[in-house]
């Protein structure tokens, strides 16, 4: 005759069971859910000064239609976006401007970088011309091409979607770029000013 | 063909204004020219150089006189002959005028010199000429006396030089390297 010692199984009340499950959920939409529907819903911020935003309205339109990867909501203001496309060479008067709107943009953000002139500058080497963006503000991902064709702007995109993918929804933000900084190709020589050079 | 004789065969044309001038401001040699030496007759245009402390007479008097009306200033813009061949002077400030009831056109030249590039403004003459002057001080820094708002135009607040003077390297003494960066940290 042995001795039997029998534990009733645990039965979970209902409401018990119910927050258990939610809680599964909440966790896993806070995984994967948010970043998903991030990388799905990019907001961009066409800040198009040249050529290249001509690509970039072309990449927005049927033939390439950037929609298939949720990113045709360009809005014009900065707030309600999360994605900044820089496509055309900028000015250094527009620079305070770049980077006003790309302070004034919600976190979390990514910037593309699209083209040969945002990137670098460009043929554009002369004094009034930013020699690549990255220079003044963070820079996540950069599209190459002068201007580049627009799969290579949905391959941007895409690259994008794999960062927000790979980032933690807390915690520090990620975005620094590629740490592909690009040092200015000429040695500038920085004079002081002639007798004639009045202000 | 010579210099000379091509010369004469400019006075001859008859440009009103030009005639007008001569017997206005008798002592002044306007020197005209044709603009493009190739042509000649009737197609040719004639460009008269003013020294710049009568220039805002004359150019008044271009504006204001029956025979040459000139209501419009189609251009205001600047040379800079450093290195020019043969050049005396260094800036040459344009202005090209434009009759449209005596159906004429005219460019007047005045040449000014560093350290100090100084010609009057015509913007008491022709309002238009506002921006256009401060384009001229932006990009050479020619100072127009009497311009009610000579602030630079095209370049930034704090830029420091004069871009389009011949003397300026291309790709500037370090302006497009200074300035405030952004990082993930700061932002
Ligand atoms: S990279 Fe080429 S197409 Fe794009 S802005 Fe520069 S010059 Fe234009």
């Amino acid at each position: 005759m042995g001795l039997e010692i029998s534990i009733p199984p645990y039965q979970a009340t209902k409401e018990e069971f119910l927050a258990t499950k939610l809680n599964y959920l909440v966790d896993l939409l806070r995984r994967k859910g948010v970043n998903w529907s991030r990388k799905n819903s990019l907001w961009p911020m066409p800040f198009a000064t040249a050529c290249c935003g001509i690509e970039l309205m072309a990449t927005g339109a049927s033939r390439y239609d950037i929609a298939r990867f949720g990113a045709e909501v360009m809005r014009f203001s900065p707030r309600q976006c999360d994605l900044m496309i820089v496509a055309g060479r900028v000015a250094i008067k527009m620079m305070p401007v770049l980077q006003r709107i790309y302070l004034q943009m919600a976190e979390p953000k990514w910037v593309i970088s699209m083209g040969a002139c945002a990137s670098t500058g460009g043929v554009f080497d002369t004094y009034a011309v930013v020699q690549g963006i990255d220079q003044f503000m963070p820079v996540d991902v950069y599209v190459p091409g002068c201007p580049p064709r627009p799969e290579t702007l949905l391959e941007g995109v895409m690259a994008i979607q794999r960062i927000v993918e790979a980032e933690g929804v807390q915690g520090p933000s990620r975005q620094r770029g590629l740490g592909l900084v690009v040092e200015p190709t000429v040695q500038v020589h920085v004079e002081t000013e002639s007798a004639n050079e009045r202000e | 063909m010579s210099k000379r004789s091509r010369r004469t065969s400019v006075n001859n044309i008859a440009h009103p204004a030009v005639e007008a001038l001569g017997a206005q401001f008798a002592g002044l040699d306007f020197a005209p020219a044709p603009l493009n030496p190739q042509t000649t007759g009737q197609d040719v245009q004639l460009c008269v150089r003013v020294p710049a402390d009568r220039l805002l007479d004359v150019l008044r008097f271009l504006y204001e006189d029956e025979r040459c009306r000139f209501e419009q200033l189609c251009d205001l813009t600047c040379v800079d002959y450093l290195n020019f061949p043969k050049a005396r002077d260094r800036y040459g400030v344009i202005y090209s005028l434009l009759s449209l009831s005596k159906e004429h056109r005219l460019w007047v030249r005045c040449f000014v010199n560093d350290p100090d590039p100084k010609v009057p403004s015509v913007v008491g003459i022709w309002k238009g000429a506002e921006w256009l002057e401060r384009e001229v001080w932006d990009m050479f820094g020619v100072r127009f006396d009497g311009h009610p708002d000579l602030r630079r135009i095209l370049t930034w607040e704090g830029f420091k030089a004069h871009p389009l003077r011949k003397d300026y390297p291309l790709r500037g003494r370090g302006e497009r390297e200074a300035f405030e960066r952004i990082t993930t940290e700061s932002a």
